[in-house]
């Protein structure tokens, strides 16, 4: 493929949309309330949204036949390359909660660098999306400072689920090989130099919640070396079910 | 059934697009107004339906009572001189 | 009031729907009608919540992106009619928790279709076909419906879901045109939700208790054995175009009447499902309970923090 790296940096853009729309669309019909249950599938459908668009554009760039389907679904679990925090399970409504803020925070400021890429197609997706992602960052952080200040089992909740995915939060700055090919030719985002401003966000709102911030020190990471967290797996098996079952069938 | 505090219930108003009024589209519960204009967005203008949004706690509406429609609303039906039709004028006034 | 005076207010609230003017909460209604509204709308509402399970069961699992965005947009909208119908309800003095109280604990009904399991993926294009298209058979002369906020949301429910018929149906031309084993998958789904899509549109009128006063008030306009031939009479000619079978061995053309005749409807199966112990009655349940229960420190949390909230508000104005 001529453009190797820049098909596998969309790929490490859209497979976490990809993995959270999944999570997000699981709770449909299953919400804390009605009103709850549609925003949540709101977000799910922005994602997806998104997803279309980048692996569209990434199964152009393999010239190959390819469609945003046999992207989407037709790759081995080892191949996805989403980072781990989205792939964390719906534990409770906290942990939901948890990730959406965690990498909504990361995800608006990571676009809006995005619009500044010198690739017309993938700045032009994250001027679209960057609307979307900020009314999520919104409904994310308005729901940590519910759930952070309102019950004191809902703050016991919510602080267990922001120490559980706190491991998970780093590896959102680390450099793959993708990213540092892009950077040399203005396409990618160093997404290291996000580090700073990012945590200072996050902890601005979580100490508007009145939640502890997470003092350790050790992060997981290998998401997007394709090395996950066994949920994963599961999920896969869901979200490709069909298109392994029935192979090459139009839907 | 409890007698704890459940999410209140709010009416919402939507503009369509500049240049009309809000309009009522429906209700829904919430605990507060922030997170009753973020429901109203989410429930009621997933197909585009508005570029505004009122929301207001419907304990806090007064409403007139259907009771009193006699006195509040027929005195005006025989008022025909507020409308212009009430008026003769020339025809050669075409437009007036 | 004297019963004299009831009568007359009963005589003129007739009259007034007669004329075909609307009915609005706060207007003096007959108990009755209050009751048989609440009645009506809330298993409404509670259909549109229970049925987003049914489909919700393939929301992980959808074939492709765009089936998938196109299912979760139609499942939300489930939940937005659910609200919709809840919110005319409540105009009624009856609050969502009541109503979400006599769905849990089994005392309100809800259509009984969604008790039946979703197996395969062309399940999903069954229900969109069948169940809506009967459904809108049923909620299309209600958006003509005396009470004026039950009308108002039926408007809302109707222009909402005239993309899900078609969602459904698109889904089964697709694997009707599709691959041997497509094809059966769809032919499949359609033997399954036939018969109880026909069910759905309630017992025979001779067994259907409420339907005289219904039609009076509008809020039936058509009798069930009516709607159930309609419904066969449009949906036939669909199958035949995508090459599908109806699996009614009765099914026949009648020149004479200008109608389909078919064949003897299970009302045993129906009325086994209707009085629980259908398929996923159980499923169903458990999924609204279980989630309204998970959900509860939720909501007690967003309306502690609202007080909160409220409280420092009133501390900064004195």
């Amino acid at each position: 493929m001529k453009n190797e790296n820049l098909y596998k940096y969309i790929l490490g853009i859209a497979d976490n949309s990809l993995i959270l729309g999944q999570r997000m669309g699981e709770l449909c019909g299953h919400g804390p309330s009605l009103e709850t249950d549609i925003a949540c599938t709101n977000i799910s459908l922005d994602l997806f949204g998104q997803v279309r668009s980048y692996y569209q554009y990434a199964a152009k760039i393999t010239g190959d036949g390819r469609t945003e389907d046999d992207i989407a679904m037709l790759r081995k679990e080892r191949e996805y390359v989403n980072v781990l925090l989205v792939e964390q399970p719906n534990r409770d409504f906290a942990y939901t909660i948890g990730r959406q803020f965690l990498f909504d925070v990361y995800h608006y400021m990571f676009l809006a660098q995005l619009q500044k890429s010198h690739d017309v197609t993938l700045s032009a997706i994250a001027a679209k999306c960057i609307k979307e992602v900020s009314y999520h960052k919104r409904f994310s952080s308005d729901w940590i400072k519910r759930l952070g200040d309102g019950t004191q089992e809902s703050r016991a909740k919510m602080q267990d689920a922001i120490n559980g995915l706190w491991t998970y939060t780093d590896e959102l700055f680390h450099m793959t090989d993708a990213d540092t090919a892009m950077i040399k030719e203005g396409i990618s985002v160093d997404v290291s130099t996000l580090k700073e401003n990012y945590y200072q966000q996050v902890k601005s709102i979580l100490e508007e919640a009145i939640l502890e911030v997470p003092e350790s020190k050790w992060f997981q990471k290998g998401g997007k070396q394709g090395i996950h967290t066994e949920h994963l797996g599961y999920l896969l098996s869901d979200l490709q079910y069909m298109q392994r079952t029935y192979p090459n069938m139009e839907w | 059934m409890s007698d704890k505090k459940n999410w209140p219930l709010w009416e919402v108003f939507v503009r369509s697009k500049n240049g009309l009024e809000h309009r009522h589209f429906g209700s829904l519960h919430a605990a507060d107004a922030d997170m009753a204009l973020e429901n109203a967005r989410d429930v009621y203008t997933r197909r585009n339906e508005g570029v505004s949004i009122w929301v207001v706690e419907s304990k806090d509406i007064t409403a007139s009572n259907p009771e009193n429609n006699g006195e509040l609303f027929e005195p005006a039906q025989d008022k025909v001189y507020r409308h212009p039709t009430f008026y003769d004028l020339p025809d050669e006034v075409k437009h007036m | 009031m004297s019963e004299e005076q009831i009568k007359n207010l009963e005589e003129q609230f007739e009259a007034r729907i007669a004329r075909d003017e609307k009915i609005e909460p706060k207007d003096w209604m007959p108990e009755k009608y209050r009751k048989t509204h609440i009645r009506q709308m809330s298993q409404h509402a509670h259909s549109e919540i229970v049925g987003m399970l049914p489909e919700g069961n393939w929301i992980t699992r959808a074939p492709s992106l765009r089936r998938k965005v196109a299912l979760l947009a139609k499942v939300q909208d489930e939940a937005g009619h659910g609200l919709y119908l809840y919110s005319a309800c409540e105009t009624l003095g009856i609050s969502r928790d009541e109503l979400y109280e006599q769905l849990h604990t089994g005392k309100a009904k809800y259509s009984s279709i969604f008790n039946y399991p979703t197996v395969t993926w062309a399940d999903m294009g069954a229900i969109g076909w069948l169940v809506d298209g009967a459904a809108i058979i049923n909620q299309v002369p209600l958006c003509n419906t005396s009470f004026g906020p039950y009308a108002r949301a039926m408007i809302r429910v109707c222009k909402e879901e005239s993309f899900h018929q078609r969602q459904g149906y698109e889904i089964m031309i697709k694997l009707a045109s599709g691959t041997p084993e497509q094809k059966e998958m769809a032919q499949d789904a359609l033997n399954r939700w036939w018969w109880p899509s026909l069910m759905m549109l309630g017992p025979t009128d001779a067994e259907s208790i409420h339907t005289e006063q219904s039609m009076k008030w509008k809020l039936k306009r058509k009798s069930n054995d009516d709607l159930r031939q309609q419904f066969i009479d449009q949906t036939v000619p669909q199958a035949d175009l995508i090459g599908l079978t109806v699996p009614d061995a009765n099914l026949k053309w009648n020149e004479e009447t200008g109608h389909y005749d078919f064949g003897e409807i299970d009302w045993d199966e129906f009325w086994q499902v209707v009085k629980g112990h259908g398929p996923c009655n159980k499923e169903r349940m458990n999924a609204r309970v279980g989630a309204w229960e998970r959900g509860e420190w939720v909501r007690d949390a967003a309306m502690a923090h609202a007080e909160k909230k409220q409280n420092r508000k009133d501390k900064q104005a004195v």
